[in-house]
């Protein structure tokens, strides 16, 4: 369901000084909103395979459980991938946070409506998919309190934001650079 | 049920390569593996809704530094073909282990369709496929794999042919 928060801002905010947190974006929108808040080798942006964000950001997490990492990603890339909710409460990694930002509508396509313009509460399906904390956010003094809640909790947590269209911000899109200077801000060697 | 010494030492080849987490939709015929994994304390089994959530599972334990595989059956090839988009485009490693279907005494019409196309489908997807037909290969080939998978960086799958696992039997 949209609300009037304006995209960039909240993503502004959600990663300001973001230390060394780890980010997987979901393909559309937030992979802009998260390049136009500062590129850094630690974002890994998806560009394609549509409903990949929490499911990266499950293996990661499980692979790096002294990190904290974050899922940014939309209310339409989430509902690709709804079975990950599941498939992620069924373990419940400590270090794992989501955040979709939720407009009602599928930006990229023509701003048609999404399901949760249409009834599908994204915070609900969590916490029945066995998630222990969601959060609903509708204002900037909301979403400011949400920054450091994402860093420390096992958190599902919903911004509505505004469904109007912002200027595109496009982070690198080749994906062998993504991923290969990810690893190399991991310190992982390329034998 | 007895499970054939074959299924073990694919276990042992999965774990002499590193593999730290292995994702599944269960599958009967990789019922010894889903079990040794959950018992093994060097790795985490992750059940899936749906095959291509490994793939992006697997994609995510590249990113942090480790190696996954995915277990599924010739139905969930079907699911896993954009996500394969993934690893092909990242030129990330990608290894699953895929039992058949659709084949070898099927007795079931439905399974059919996708068994046939299945290793079609992954090798126009950008998979490597290797196919194993008896228990004696089994295991080098998803060692083999492994090194073609997580050295070379590309998606593999091994497909374990339905004789050689055994035809589903529901009538006695």
């Amino acid at each position: 369901m949209s609300g009037t928060l304006d995209r960039r801002a909240v993503v502004a905010a959600l990663l300001r000084d973001p230390g060394d947190l780890l980010v997987v974006t979901g393909l559309g929108s937030t992979t802009y909103d998260a390049g136009a808040a500062g590129d850094r080798a630690e974002n890994f942006y998806l560009w394609g395979a549509m409903g990949a964000a929490a499911m990266m950001g499950l293996g990661l997490a499980l692979a790096r459980p002294e990190r904290r990492v974050l899922v940014l990603t939309g209310d339409g890339e989430m509902l690709m991938g709804l079975g990950a909710l599941a498939s992620i409460g069924a373990l419940r990694p400590a270090n794992l946070a989501i955040a979709v930002m939720d407009n009602g509508r599928y930006g990229e396509t023509g701003s048609q409506r999404s399901h949760t313009d249409l009834g599908t509460d994204l915070a609900a399906v969590a916490a029945a998919c066995g998630w222990a904390a969601t959060a609903v956010i509708g204002d900037m003094a909301g979403v400011e309190a949400l920054r450091p809640r994402l860093r420390r909790e096992a958190l599902f947590a919903v911004v509505r934001i505004s469904a109007a269209e912002v200027p595109r911000a496009l982070p690198p899109r080749d994906g062998a650079l993504l991923q290969h200077r990810f690893r190399a801000s991991l310190g992982i060697a390329e034998t | 049920m007895h499970a054939p010494a074959w299924q073990d030492q694919v276990f042992e080849a999965l774990r002499r390569a590193r593999v730290r987490q292995v994702g599944y939709v269960p599958d009967a015929g990789h019922s010894r593996l889903i079990e040794r994994a959950h018992a093994e304390p060097e790795m985490q089994a992750v059940v899936l809704t749906t095959e291509e959530e490994g793939v992006a599972l697997a994609a995510g334990a590249w990113l942090g530094g480790q190696r996954a595989v995915l277990l599924m059956q010739s139905s969930g090839v079907g699911n896993c073909i954009n996500m394969l988009s993934l690893p092909v485009n990242c030129r990330m490693p990608f290894l699953t282990l895929v039992t058949m279907r659709g084949e070898w005494g099927e007795f079931n019409p439905w399974q059919v369709p996708m068994g046939g196309a299945a290793e079609a489908a992954l090798r126009l997807a950008g998979v490597h496929v290797h196919r194993a037909e008896t228990p004696a290969e089994v295991a080098d080939m998803v060692a083999a794999a492994a090194v073609l998978a997580f050295d070379s960086r590309v998606p593999v799958a091994v497909l374990l042919a339905q004789r050689l696992i055994g035809a589903k039997v529901f009538v006695e």
